[in-house]
């Protein structure tokens, strides 16, 4: 099944980020992935959701429901713009050290600390280069690792 | 000019009055207090319920009979909690109410507080919106705003959560401005395009059936469906919620389809060549299993949610919009088109005659529901609100009652709400003091709501409740007859606790007893005559009756069980 991204404008009011979550686990639909975020215009917000859902058009009708929901649009995959970020820290040694290092900069990945015993990357990139990032590091022995949601900008709206 | 300066509860009973409220429903409480103050010297009607769960469905039952807002207050933490089944009852059946809740004071909240429940999260799937607010300024917007929401689109409750620190801030009463509702835009008219191509698919079917529902009743529509069917000769099928949209006894009304529906109801749709539904929502006890549900129809569909059309069957024709203008559109666009129906009417008219409802009352055996029923309309002259808990009893008022104007019927369809009824009815009362209204109950539903009667006898509210005392939560013994061996685990009450006619007594109302046929004109006569208290009457009727015809859940709406001895082929 093939992903389908939302991207969803929100009146800035307490409680809506509950609201969309609680409406789509009300209706028993999965999500892969949910951010939000401020937006240029003050008072909105826009959350971004990724599902692989057939059954979108439901989840779109059903948000579309929510007082505090503006506007719904699924974006087009070929004319996405999408991003996510990632910080990852991964066990270093005398021994591995520079490979780390040299697999981190050929993905693009920057150190933002390093320590003793460990390395703390951040690499922004699509979810696939961040898997791939995540795969590399694994048997270096990754301790901790975040992803903030995904994001997206369709380019012709 | 300095503006006039009032407390945070003042301004709410002044919003109230402001929005045209004259009646509200409720418990009070500590949050909620400083409210109860202003209260008591306000026109507005205060009815005190003895449970949240009553007062919520008492306000459901005002909105309901008049198609107007039903209002209910509370206090925090219990008094809230005990709102949820009211509140997602009429999310449910799309009824306009607005709850105020008190809250403990906003410096404690999240503290788990004396009272403190999360009112706004425990309510947020019960609820079409619901508020939290934080400043004693916001109360006469958000109150214009929550009637707004609760009252238009698909009508459905609002909740109006208010910290008792709120309620006692001075803040200036400023008339509620313009709505800022930029998510909040429901599509009333419909698109003429579609409803251009619905009339070509109408006028291109030689079976059509109207599958109208509670939308109707919402849109005061049943005029406009009035019309639509019968100048373009089109048969109508009327949902648990639509009862009453168009009138019964009418050639053209084939009354309701469904799990309990009658067989020609549910097997007009099963032979269609186009649904045109209306203000429904092809809910499960209509469909059965959906994909044998009206294999042969294309479907229009139009309704005032889009997150309906879709949600259960496709259609060929979806219409957002607003019944009313919708079917005025479609008999506008169908102009002055003869449709080819007159032989599909026929058929549908031979069929009614070949399988009409029956039950089987003997002389002297126990009293069936339905001939109870129809001798009780015999003996009430004018047209009642008429009220039913869930059940047996129900599916049997909604087959055998005649219903011929909306909002005469009222009760819990979607959520199916035991304990409905007799709230209901003080609510339906409440608005239409010189009606009749009846609570049509069973026995188990009674109980769960019947210290309610205390609430109709001291408010001075006269509504006439007649409990179907089979003994038994007989819906709940007839699946167990039917699926489960007769195992009838749990399903039994007595006919005897409580003696109905002793508790009506000491909740202050009449109590009357019907046990044989013989009975029936006299007790009910004397019912309908006590208009100066509520009467209760405990009517016996026969523990192992069951309602047909039955599809089961999940089954096809083209294997009907028309009677017991059909259950044999099971
Ligand atoms: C609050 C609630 N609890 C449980 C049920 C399940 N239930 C559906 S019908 C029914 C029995 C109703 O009994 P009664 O009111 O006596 O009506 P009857 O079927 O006997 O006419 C029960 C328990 C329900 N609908 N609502
Ligand atoms: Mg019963």
């Amino acid at each position: 099944m093939s992903e389908r991204i939302l991207s969803v404008l929100v009146e800035d009011k307490p409680g809506v980020l509950a609201r969309v979550s609680s409406t789509i686990s009300r209706r028993g639909f999965n999500i892969n992935s949910l951010s939000v975020g401020p937006t240029n215009i003050e008072g909105r917000s826009k959350m971004t959701i990724v599902t692989e859902l057939d059954a979108v058009e439901q989840v779109k009708k059903q948000l579309n429901k929510l007082v505090n929901v503006i506007k719904i649009v699924e974006l087009d995959p070929n004319m996405t713009i999408e991003t996510e970020v990632l910080l990852l820290k991964v066990s270093i040694n005398k021994d591995s050290q520079t490979s780390v290092i040299e697999k981190a900069s050929l993905s693009n990945a920057t150190s933002v600390d390093v320590g003793q015993d460990f390395a703390i990357f951040e690499l922004t990139g699509s979810s696939k280069e961040l898997d791939k990032f995540e795969a590399l590091m694994k048997p270096f022995g990754i301790i901790e690792m975040v992803r903030g949601g995904r994001i997206a900008l369709q380019s012709n709206l | 000019m300095t503006k006039e300066q009032l407390t945070g509860a003042e301004l709410v009973i002044r919003g109230l009055e402001y929005l045209n409220v004259s009646t509200v429903f409720g418990v009070p409480g500590g949050a909620i207090l400083p409210a109860y103050d202003p209260l008591y010297d306000s026109p507005i009607r205060h009815i005190l319920a003895r449970h949240e769960q009553g007062a919520g469905h008492m306000a459901e039952g005002y909105a309901q009979a008049t198609g107007e807002l039903g209002v209910v207050i509370a206090t925090s933490g219990p008094g809230a909690t005990n709102l949820i089944t009211p509140l997602a009852n009429a999310l449910m059946d799309s009824t306009p109410l607005l709850a105020i809740t008190g809250q403990v004071a906003s410096t404690a909240i999240g503290n788990d507080a004396f009272q403190e429940a999360y009112t706004v999260g425990l309510s947020m799937a019960a609820t079409k919106h619901n508020y939290l607010l934080t400043d004693a300024s916001e109360i006469p917007q958000v109150l214009k705003e929550a009637k707004f929401i609760a009252t238009t689109g698909r009508p459905g409750p609002v909740l109006v959560d208010i910290p008792k620190d709120i309620l006692n801030q001075v803040a200036a009463w400023v008339e509620p401005g313009d709505l800022d509702l930029p998510g909040y835009k429901p599509t009333t008219e419909p698109n003429p395009k579609m409803v251009q191509q619905a009339s070509s698919l109408i006028k291109k079917s030689k079976k059509p059936i109207l599958y109208v529902g509670g939308g109707i009743i919402h849109s005061k529509a049943n005029n406009e469906l009035f019309e639509l069917a019968t100048k373009f000769n089109i048969p109508v099928v009327t949902t648990l919620m639509g009862r009453g949209a168009f009138p019964d006894g009418h050639e053209l009304c084939l009354e309701m389809p469904g799990m309990h529906g009658n067989y020609t109801a549910t097997t007009s749709i099963q032979n269609a060549d186009l649904l045109i539904a209306i203000g429904v929502r092809f809910d499960d006890r209509v469909t059965a299993n959906p994909s044998f549900f009206a294999q042969n129809a294309k479907v229009i569909h139009a309704d005032i949610d889009p997150a309906e059309i879709g949600k259960v069957r496709d259609a060929e024709i979806p219409i957002v919009g607003d019944a009313k203008s919708v079917i005025k559109g479609l008999i506008e666009a169908l102009g002055d088109e003869k449709l080819d129906t007159g032989n599909w009417v026929s058929e549908l008219k031979e069929m009614k005659t070949e399988f009409p409802l029956s039950y089987n009352q003997e002389d002297k055996g126990p009293l069936k529901v339905p001939y109870v029923l129809e001798e009780l309309q015999k003996l009430t002259k004018e047209e009642a609100i008429v009220v039913a808990g869930v059940g047996q009893h129900q599916m049997w008022v909604s087959q055998h009652w005649n219903f011929t104007e909306p909002n005469t019927w009222l009760n819990s369809g979607g959520l199916g709400t035991m304990g409905y009824a007799l709230p209901a009815a003080i609510g339906a009362k409440t608005a239409y003091p010189d009606k009749l209204v009846l609570a049509l109950d069973g026995d188990g539903c009674f109980q769960m709501t019947c210290q309610e009667l205390i609430t109709a006898s001291t408010e001075n509210i006269p509504i006439k409740i007649v409990v179907f005392n089979n003994g038994n939560h007989g819906m709940v013994r007839q699946w167990q007859k039917i699926f489960y061996n007769s195992k009838f685990s749990a399903s039994e009450l007595t006919h005897d606790t409580p003696d109905y006619l002793k508790l009506a007594e000491s909740m202050g109302a009449v109590g009357l007893r019907i046990m044989e046929k013989s009975d029936i004109e006299k007790v009910f006569n004397k019912m309908l005559e006590i208009n100066d208290r509520p009467v209760l009457v405990d009517c016996v009727v026969d523990p192992d009756d069951m309602v047909f015809p039955m599809v089961p859940a999940g089954g096809s709406n083209d294997q009907i069980i028309m009677n017991e001895e059909d259950l044999k082929n099971l």
